[in-house]
């Protein structure tokens, strides 16, 4: 039994902001099946009452003086953006027409 | 896919910093312009692969009096810089020009920058006249994995997102280079956001492997490893999240040393997934690695993963194992990595390797880690899943590319379009599958299962370094492949890291040195210590290094 659909490939493509072909959807819903169903062998251990590890150095909360340090000004950070205007990053428009 | 990148000669027209290698005039010109006192060395990079071995334990006479300075290792170019034998600028004159001489061949750089290499050589030259006290690589050039960020300088992650992307800021390895002293040559190629094992999925061509033009040089640092095969440079900066840096090292018959998670800062380390990526050092002998490790690791404040504790004394630790004698030391060999699935080839001199280190002294004793063989596929699923996270940055907003952006389509669309654009079919592949284990109904049984897997992977090493000091394996389970060889069936292309994962996920060191070949390629002898242990595979690396002989690849 196939891990994934094309229609679920699909449905990732939309989440994930990726703007994918047909063709691409046709290639990637065979690839990811067969990724996913080798990765879903960590289903076989036991392992119901093991804690997770997000990380393996053991530290937690890291602090540090709350003193101001320079960082980016403004021009540096709009320096590689694509496009900007009055000193912000400009970006098409977020909301719809009739919202 | 596989028949999209032909094993052919590298097109990188399409690289937008397409490699500013140095005109073919600049050599002698440079060589003159040096204010040298010392003998002018003659490099030659026709030099015939004997020269090379020969060149490994120079004697001042003929590193200085027309020796190939791009074949001497970093240490032996810091003796003779600190002694005045050579200027910074002839060191770094003779690797541009091999660069030039090469690099259409091997495509390790995305981006060669000269002049800054050159004024930086510069600057140390002068400082070594005014009597200043220098670190002990200062004038010894460098090249970094175009992952890392650089200010000023075009940072791309051999991604078309952030083509001609020019960083606000230097990553803390970087910096951290430059304070020694040491000269950027520049950037190298990748597989795109470093997902990969063969450099095949960097968007501006492939790298080559300089032991044979027709196969991969490993990944995704395929560039910073073919640089140092090509004798491009004497040192590279590389990143290792699954094997990034010991896997390229393998197959390119370089060494590549992982140090310990968190004890090299991520501060301008592009991510890709954060738990697991660490930089380190690329270079052709162990001592060299260990110089290299010293300058880059240690506490960074900017980074909160960052361990605050001493950098071990890997430098000692390495010319400590090059007497060698081992020993006492237990060498662990993991009864999981028998060898199912490795060439033959490679499993031969990998046991030849470890009976040359028994023969050293040390001892080999068995250790089972029974959650190796989970090590893989919960790797896929937990690196794919901070990728999906992290590469969300990449919305076409405040760096790289934007595409469709015509005034009617919504950010959304356009946000859509730029990442489809922008980002190839491994990092789509892998964005995807990350956002498949992290959705709800899903979470549990992918990515939840292999955090948890993760804790038993880190107790099986645990375990085993209670009977063992080191672990030692393979590097990869084969040599270099054929370009377009793997392309096809991504999952195949996991499988060259079946070695290098696990420890990845436990977070200790692991480095890979040369151990013989296999079918005329190179094969990599892999060591493993617990975390902050660093010092300990520096020791056992060098001793194999005392008795492998050195691979030499052929001429170019």
């Amino acid at each position: 039994m196939a891990a994934i659909t094309r229609e679920e490939v699909a449905h990732l493509a939309r989440l994930a902001r990726l703007a994918v072909t047909d063709d691409e959807l046709d290639r990637f819903a065979e690839q990811l099946d067969v990724i996913l169903q080798a990765v879903a062998r960590v289903g076989e251990v036991a392992a119901a009452d093991i804690p997770p590890t997000s990380h393996s150095v053991p530290l937690t909360n890291v602090f540090r003086e709350d003193v101001v340090v320079p960082g980016l000004d403004r021009e540096e950070a709009l320096a590689g953006a694509p496009d900007a205007a009055e000193h912000r990053f400009r970006v098409p428009r977020i909301l719809d027409e009739e919202a | 896919m596989a028949g999209k990148r032909p094993p052919k000669k590298t097109t990188s027209a399409t690289a937008a910093p397409a490699p500013t290698a140095p005109a073919k005039a600049t050599p002698a010109k440079a060589a003159k312009a040096a204010p040298a006192k010392a003998a002018p060395t003659k490099t030659s990079p026709t030099a015939k692969p004997a020269k090379a071995a020969s060149a490994a334990k120079p004697t001042k006479a003929t590193a200085s009096a027309g020796g190939d300075l791009t074949r001497l290792s970093a240490a032996e170019l810091g003796r003779l810089l600190a002694a005045r034998e050579v200027s910074a600028v002839e060191v770094t004159q003779a690797h541009l020009d091999r660069i030039a001489a090469v690099d259409d061949r091997v495509h390790a750089f995305l981006y060669v920058d000269a002049e800054g290499a050159l004024a930086a050589a510069r600057a140390v030259d002068e400082a070594r006249a005014r009597g200043e006290q220098l670190g002990p690589l200062a004038g010894v050039p460098v090249a970094v994995k175009d992952i890392l960020t650089t200010k000023g300088i075009p940072t791309t992650c051999a991604s078309k997102i952030l083509e001609g992307w020019r960083p606000p800021y230097d990553a803390t390895v970087v910096t951290r280079l430059r304070e020694a002293g040491l000269v950027m040559l520049g950037k190298t190629n990748l597989d795109e956001f470093a997902m990969g094992s063969s450099t095949e999925y960097s968007a501006f061509g492939p790298t080559y492997n300089p032991w044979d033009l027709t196969r991969i040089p490993g990944g995704s640092g395929g560039g910073s490893a073919a640089a140092l095969a090509a004798y491009e440079t004497p040192l590279a900066i590389g990143t290792d999240t699954g094997g990034s840096i010991r896997q390229p090292g393998a197959v390119t018959g370089t060494v590549g040393a992982k140090p310990t998670y968190g004890g090299t800062s991520r501060y301008g380390l592009v991510a890709f997934s954060s738990s697991l990526d660490t930089p380190g050092p690329c270079a052709r002998t162990v001592e060299d690695a260990a110089l290299l490790h010293a300058i880059i690791a240690g506490h960074d404040p900017r980074d909160s993963t960052s361990i605050p504790a001493p950098v071990p004394d890997v430098v000692g630790a390495a010319r400590l194992g090059a007497t060698g004698d081992l020993s006492g030391v237990r060498l662990g060999l993991v009864a999981q990595f028998g060898g199912e699935g490795a060439e033959p080839g490679v499993m031969a001199a990998f046991r030849e390797g470890v009976e040359a280190l028994v023969k050293l002294g040390a001892e080999v004793v068995e250790v089972s880690c029974p959650h190796f063989e989970y090590a893989l596929p919960a790797y896929y699923l937990i690196a794919p899943s901070e990728c999906s996270s992290n590469l969300a940055r990449f919305d076409g907003v405040r760096y790289g590319l934007r595409v469709g952006d015509d005034g009617q389509r919504s950010l959304e669309e356009v946000m859509s379009l730029t990442r489809e654009a922008g980002f190839g079919p491994e990092v789509k592949r892998r964005i995807m599958i990350g956002t498949y284990a992290l959705s709800s109904g899903y979470y549990d049984a992918y990515y939840g299962q292999a955090q948890k897997v993760r804790t038993l992977v880190a107790r099986d090493f645990a375990a085993a370094f209670e009977k063992a000091d080191v672990l030692v394996s393979p590097t990869t389970p084969f040599v270099a492949f054929p370009l377009g060889s793997r392309t096809s069936d991504p999952y195949q292309m996991y499988l060259a890291d079946l070695y290098t994962i696990p420890v990845n996920l436990y977070g200790g060191p692991a480095i890979s040195v040369p151990c013989g070949l296999s079918d005329g390629l190179p094969v990599g002898f892999q060591i493993m210590a617990p975390t902050m242990a660093d010092d300990r595979m520096y020791r056992v690396a060098a001793a194999l290094e005392t008795v492998i002989p050195p691979l030499t690849p052929p001429e170019l």
